[in-house]
């Protein structure tokens, strides 16, 4: 998420509106006001621009009822598994007719706990609970969140459990873990060194316009990235925390292959640039009138690994910097949406790397850019791209063989509605490029076909790789447009292949919810759903994914995972993996049927020396003009030449 | 007992215990300390608290209504008096996501029980006006940073053609850097901006307003 506009209660509006007149006119003959537009009700998309196509209204999942615990549901290929809800110490309060929750709702002003609808309680305030991003680690998956970071074990995927609710507020929470290390992200203003939950004090109430003269700055806040040690699981501990001057938005771990000593942290930052009096050498500005500027750069963490709490900055490189004329505003967006003149592009939304192919594809808010980082602490810009159906470069993802980069566009910040029937489905979409000698060349458009309500914010947001040999496939995150499957194998016509998603948390009003990352790890799905807790799902084969499939991605495994740390997926010589490819060359008609029942057969029977020879035939028949039904073949057909049965 | 069983019970018993704190055992709520201090264990009674929201967030939402309550009142003046494209695409622009961020912040005030207007706000025993005794309440226009005086909005109102839309230009450019103010105001107060729908959304006012000025920039031939 980017920027957020939370709608909240109605009857609040009611209610202090009816406030304001009786404070405000009491005493007064004044005429009737007319009664205000309710800012909580829903918007509708403006018309479609000419020659745009929206998204398809008669999808099962166009109208399902709403609900936070209980909406309708609409799945295809894809299996719920288990709902884990938010843990207590990250919610309000968890019995919306509890005293707790009286307070809180006292606190924003609301003293009279009845008027507040019980199911909507627990969404006062949802910001600063939000579920983010998600990090994997053997048998846990960390979730990280606003106020903190949660951490559950999932040995047994159908019955995950919590092991600890680590209370650490300062947002957005994006989390990474490496050996016995966690990273965290923060940006926000009532972060503390001390992971303190109360903020920062405010002055006493101004008395005759005078505030309470306390200084803003403060050696106690902290905006950067924290480190834990990890090797205690149930018990993080804060080893060091790194300050940055506009704090960190995500951050992407770069593990350099020749160094085992060291990793790095790259920081996207995306807020204000905080004072010099708070942390020295901060300044904000233009380079034309402030060559320092803290904008126009990314910051690198170099972590010793022996000794994390030596952490610090080594770089702050200008990436965007034009390198012919030294111009450090040097990257431009597109004139987006037709709104006339290109702007410059200051800061990355998200960075992935992908170390061994010394590799990063940045979305960076106007651009998607790639960087070489054979030098991790020193990364150069080596292309760059905008488009003119993009409104924010948010987050990028390299195809299994690095010959594609997908990337995202969070058009409206997430918190608006925008996969309506009328919102553009080229806006708010992936973009799937070609990456060729370091060069992204556009292919194709995909955005969530399922148009959503005016109650569901929905645009392109995080997701990951499924390891299925012989296809390019992403699981991906939609906010309360659910979770959808991706088959990019052609890039120019990306193509959904599975989905689930809920109905609207309500639909009178936008509450925010919905997934934030939906991630493949080890055979299972995982969805941080911003508002109601952590998801697991599995894929069920369609005609469009078979078991072998299913079975074949099963078949890689993983030790940690990052996502945006991408390792590349390699295949046993199984005989579930040469099914896999049996199926997509069935499908595709690329081998006769009778040849596919003859391989079948010989893999059933474990016959070794007829799949040698199917392979042989297989094999030789293989010709570049195939394309991916080639590379198919030569896979299935190295398999069967030396089975590992 | 032999020692023997009496060591075997202790291991047994210590392996159990660790089984169960990994597994079994009810989830751990904690809190990390500063770098380097020790983690604190938290009663499993704990409850999330919000971050505290100060009186300069609630005024700066309130100003930054009005604020920008005047952009949109400038980018209706533009159908009339400019044929400019690129202009009344701009205009549009700024008028539907100021529009939208105004609903916004009502929405945020709304919520907290917090008038949505200045005006409101005057009414209800503000004290930025005075009542002048035998005379008609007449507000005086509160200026937020930035907005046009009445006597600029007079002139662009008056103006036709090109001289509009540099009028237009400058007057938003200022517009908008008074918005930068306010949001450099917001965080360099004590306390403030540290509720996380304000901070995203000062955030936002701020890179989206920035880039804006650039967009005015341009049209103005200030920028190459």
């Amino acid at each position: 998420m980017n920027v957020n506009r939370t709608a909240n209660v109605r009857f609040v509006v009611v209610l202090c509106f009816s406030l304001l007149i009786t404070l405000g006119v009491a005493g007064q003959p004044s005429p009737t006001p007319a009664p205000p537009p309710d800012p909580f009700a829903l918007q509708k998309a403006p018309p479609l621009p000419a020659g745009m196509k929206g998204s398809d209204a008669t999808d099962p999942r166009t109208n399902l009822s709403p609900g936070l615990f209980d909406a309708g549901e609409a799945a295809f290929g894809i299996k719920h598994l288990q709902l884990l809800r938010k843990p207590d110490a990250f919610q309000l309060g968890l019995d919306p007719e509890g005293p707790k929750m009286g307070t809180a709702l006292g606190a924003l002003g609301i003293g009279n706990p009845s008027m507040v609808p019980v199911g909507m309680r627990l969404l006062l305030g949802g910001l600063a609970f939000a579920n983010s991003d998600l990090a994997f680690q053997g048998s846990r998956v960390f979730v990280g969140n606003f106020y903190g970071i949660n951490i559950y074990d999932i040995a047994d995927p159908a019955d995950a459990k919590l092991l600890t609710s680590m209370v650490c507020p300062g947002g957005q929470g994006d989390v990474s873990v490496f050996g016995n290390l966690m990273f965290m992200s923060v940006e926000m203003q009532n972060g503390r060194l001390d992971c303190g939950e109360q903020g920062f004090p405010a002055p006493p109430p101004p008395t005759n316009g005078q505030g309470g003269g306390l200084p803003a700055a403060s050696k106690d806040r902290f905006r950067g990235v924290r480190i834990f040690d990890i090797s205690d699981i149930r018990k993080p501990k804060q080893v060091a925390a790194v300050q940055t001057c506009r704090g960190s938005h995500t951050h992407t771990l770069v593990a350099d292959p020749k160094d085992k000593e060291n990793v790095y942290i790259y920081v996207s930052g995306t807020s204000f640039v905080r004072q010099d009096e708070e942390l020295a050498g901060c300044s904000a500005g233009t380079p034309d009138k402030n060559p320092d500027t803290a904008l126009f750069r990314i910051e690198v963490i170099k972590v010793p690994l022996a000794n994390p709490q030596a952490a610090k900055i080594v770089s702050a490189p200008r990436i965007f910097m034009e390198s012919r004329t030294g111009e450090i505003a040097g990257l431009k967006s597109a004139a987006t949406h037709g709104t006339g003149t290109p702007t410059p592009t200051d800061q990355c939304h998200d960075i992935t790397a992908y170390p061994e192919l010394g590799l990063a594809a940045g979305a960076c808010s106007g651009n998607g850019i790639i960087l070489d980082i054979k030098d991790p602490a020193n990364p150069k810009r080596i292309d760059a791209v905008n488009d003119p159906n993009y409104a924010y470069w948010h987050s990028a993802a390299f195809s299994n063989d690095g010959t594609k980069v997908v990337f995202t566009d969070e058009w409206g910040g997430g918190m608006g509605a925008r996969c309506r029937a009328n919102d553009p489905n080229v806006w708010g979409a992936d973009a799937v490029f070609n990456l060729k000698d370091n060069k992204l060349r556009f292919a194709g458009y995909y955005k969530l076909p399922a148009a959503q309500a005016d109650s569901e914010n929905c645009v392109a947001h995080n997701g990951s790789l499924i390891p299925v040999p012989g296809r390019d496939l992403k699981i991906q995150a939609w906010y309360q447009g659910g979770i959808s499957l991706m088959d990019f194998t052609d890039p120019a016509k990306p193509v959904e292949i599975a989905y689930f998603d809920r109905g609207p948390i309500d639909d009178k009003m936008l509450v925010m919810g919905g997934s934030w990352s939906a991630y493949w790890y080890n055979g299972r799905i995982y969805s941080s759903e911003i508002a109601r807790g952590l998801d697991i799902f599995e894929l069920t084969p369609t005609q469009h994914l078979s078991q072998n499939e299913i079975d074949a991605a099963k078949a890689v495994h993983a030790d940690a995972l990052n996502v945006q740390t991408q390792q590349r997926f390699h295949w046993p010589n199984s005989p579930a993996v040469a099914k896999a490819y049996l199926d997509q060359l069935e499908r595709s008609r690329a081998l006769p049927g009778a040849e596919i029942s003859a391989v079948r057969a010989a893999i059933d029977k474990q016959d070794k020396s007829k799949m040698r020879k199917l392979g042989k035939d297989i094999g030789r028949r293989y010709n570049a003009s195939f394309g991916q039904d080639g590379v198919r073949m030569q896979a299935l057909a190295a398999i069967l030449k030396k089975p590992g049965i | 007992m032999t020692r023997i069983i009496r060591l075997a019970i202790v291991i047994l018993s210590l392996a159990l215990s660790l089984v169960a704190q990994e597994s079994g055992a009810a989830p751990l709520i904690v809190q990390p300390g500063a770098p380097g201090q020790p983690t604190k264990v938290l009663p499993a009674t704990t409850r999330a608290v919000l971050a505290p929201v100060a009186v300069r967030d609630v005024e700066f939402m309130q100003g930054m209504i009005h604020h920008h309550a005047q952009a949109v009142e400038m980018t209706a003046l533009i159908d009339d008096r400019t044929t400019n494209k690129e202009l009344k695409l701009l205009g549009a622009r700024i008028s539907h996501s100021q529009a939208e961020e105004i609903r916004f912040m009502e929405r945020w005030l709304a919520a907290r029980g917090k008038p949505t207007s200045m005006a409101a706000k005057a009414a209800s025993g503000g004290h930025e006006h005075h009542h002048m005794p035998g005379m008609e309440m007449k507000v005086d226009p509160i200026m937020m940073p930035g907005m046009l005086t009445p006597k600029q909005m007079d002139a662009l109102s008056n103006a036709k053609g090109t001289a509009f839309d540099r009028l237009f230009l400058t007057g938003m450019i200022q517009h908008h850097e008074g918005a930068l103010v306010m949001v450099q105001d917001l965080f360099g107060t004590a306390g403030a901006g540290q509720e996380a729908e304000i901070f995203n959304f000062a955030t936002d006012v701020d890179s989206g307003q920035r880039a804006e000025i650039k967009r005015m920039q341009t049209l103005l031939g200030e920028e190459p």
